[in-house]
């Protein structure tokens, strides 16, 4: 088969204008955000005259930018403990002890899973409330800690493992939780990593939620703060960019570091609607 | 026996907790609330479907309603056909690929808000969009500001963001159509229109039909972006709102009507388990052919 090198330059050129609106979009927010007061913004310019990073730190002079990137890491580094460990915990069970009950367990994950997250906002704000926990950013972490979506992927992790080493490790004494930290959660590193990840990311980049439940500004994590600051300082375009290459960037660097893993969850995670 | 009767239920207790305290059971009260008058204050009378018919009554319903479904049925061509196309750009494995590749994702790992912001700058009414256009000889143009352009700019932002998630699941689907079918096709004479049409396509229908499936939840479920970019109040007028908008608004605060919230709650649910439905149904023809 013949492989002109008009097909390939073509393919190139495709593929050169996707790249371009894909990160053209960022690019544009970056340079705005290194523009310096001088300089016009407006205008269509790619190259900033002079660039600075006096913006980044403008921004947290408006609003406490860095302390809603710590609620936000907060939130987030809580989500990925509590979703790899509890539902690495669920998963476990369900794919590997047998016990009454384990159809009514299974039935309450699979049944999550199906409950779209705008349906209950209202009345999950109630829950919040009841409990006392509207504006904290506990009750940001709480709805998502151990998502259901990662029970039911871990559990089919865990099926995949072949059942003779576990046998194994009971005829030698090992109780449940000895062959679960020892034996079981050692052998799904790959889709813990995912769990790990994609927690990280939805918590990060979660919007709607946080926006409901917390009023306080100290509460705030980032994605409601950005939001803040665009509706109040919308005249200085510059510290808006810079707030959202703030946001933005970890994640990029996360990705870049992790990107296999990324694309595996996507995968997996497809079912997730 | 392996193991005491309650450990099981030891490893559970934890996820059990939170899908039921914070998934399940506000469901459930969802739908008792949605028959009620409650208020912000709680209490709350039963008043049977009073709700729904202020709903069909309400203007603002219809408009959210048509909003939402305009977006759903706008948002899926595009998001099944595009990703598919850039996906096979992408899957030959030329030099520098995975750089493409990489590039394509990541809008999609940046927030719905931060796509939110970058797109207001680039919309805006003297942003680099209306600079180019107005270079190009024409008149700027209020992507932002007319009701029914923020919805069409809102539904490009979200294609955008949707493209490079949708290609990933296409990459492995593609990976998984057998080459010599393609061999075969050229055997005989077909063009790369004619192959894309009667190999690709084929080959690919079980992964459009999740892709439309999963555009269309998502496409009906939208909220960051009109949100962002109408600067939280659903357009002029509330013009562009959508269902979750409607929802958040007025269920949200000391004056929230939590009855009727939960009522619209319970038609978005109903519609999303619709979607789901039809899909199976589209699933399992597939399955028999």
């Amino acid at each position: 088969m013949k492989r002109s090198p008009v097909s390939l330059a073509l393919r190139y050129l495709g593929l050169l204008a996707v790249l371009a609106i894909s990160i053209g979009p960022f690019l544009w927010q970056f340079v705005t955000s290194v523009k310096g007061p001088g300089e016009d913004v407006f205008v269509p310019d790619f190259i900033p005259d002079d660039p600075t990073l006096a913006n980044y730190g403008a921004v947290a002079d408006v609003v406490p930018v860095w302390s809603f990137a710590l609620n936000s890491l907060g939130v987030a580094s809580v989500n990925v403990v509590t979703n790899c460990l509890g539902a690495a915990m669920a998963g476990y069970a369900l794919a590997r002890l047998r016990f009454r009950g384990r159809r009514f367990a299974a039935v309450v994950f699979a049944g999550s899973i199906l409950v779209p997250f705008e349906a209950i906002l209202i009345s999950l704000f109630l829950v919040m409330r009841g409990l006392g926990l509207t504006d904290t950013l506990t009750a940001v972490v709480l709805p998502g800690a151990i998502a259901a979506l990662n029970v039911l992927l871990l559990r089919n992790a865990f099926l995949a493992l072949p059942a003779e080493v576990e046998e194994a490790a009971i005829i030698d004494g090992a109780n449940a939780w000895q062959r679960f930290t020892r034996l079981a959660l050692p052998s799904v590193k790959g889709t813990l990593v995912v769990v790990a990840l994609f927690s990280f990311m939805f918590s990060w980049d979660d919007f709607l939620w946080p926006l409901v439940v917390l009023s306080d500004q100290e509460k705030y994590t980032l994605t409601i703060g950005l939001a803040y600051l665009q509706g109040t300082f919308v005249q200085n375009q510059r510290l808006v960019a810079a707030g959202t290459i703030i946001a933005v960037l970890p994640l990029i660097l996360l990705f870049l570091l992790l990107q296999k893993h990324f694309f595996r969850g996507v995968g997996e995670g497809a079912i997730k609607g | 026996m392996t193991h005491r009767p309650y450990t099981p239920w030891l490893f559970l207790l934890p996820g059990l907790v939170i899908c039921l305290a914070f998934t399940i059971f506000p469901f459930l009260n969802m739908i008792v609330l949605a028959f009620t008058d409650a208020s912000a204050l709680g209490g709350g009378q039963f008043t049977g479907v009073d709700n729904f018919v202020r709903m069909a009554q309400d203007p603002k319903f219809w408009v959210a309603a048509r909003n939402s479904l305009l977006y759903m049925v706008c948002v899926v061509p595009p998001l099944v056909l595009l990703p598919l196309l850039i996906a096979m750009l992408a899957q030959k494995a030329v030099p520098g690929i995975g750089i493409f590749r990489t590039a394509f994702f990541t809008p999609v790992i940046a927030s719905a808000v931060v796509v939110g912001l970058i797109w207001t700058w680039l919309l805006d009414s003297r942003g680099l969009v209306n600079n180019v256009v107005e270079a190009l000889g024409g008149t700027r143009i209020g992507f932002l500001t007319d009701s029914t352009l923020l919805l069409v700019s809102s539904m490009v932002v979200t294609v955008w963001r949707g493209l490079g998630y949708y290609m990933v699941i296409y990459l492995a689907a593609l990976a998984n159509v057998p080459k010599d079918l393609h061999e075969a096709a050229m055997v005989d004479g077909a063009g790369p229109v004619r192959r894309f049409w009667s190999v690709t396509v084929p080959a690919l229908r079980p992964t459009m039909v999740l892709i439309a499936a999963l555009s269309a939840v998502n496409g009906f479920r939208v909220f960051s972006e009109i949100y962002l970019l109408s600067g939280g109040t659903g357009g002029p007028g509330g013009a562009s709102t959508t269902m979750v908008l409607l929802i958040q608004s007025v269920g949200r605060g000391l004056t929230g009507e939590v009855g009727y919230a939960s009522a619209l709650s319970l038609v978005l649910f109903v519609v999303l388990l619709g979607l789901l439905l039809v899909t199976l149904k589209l699933n399992r023809r597939e399955d028999q052919l």
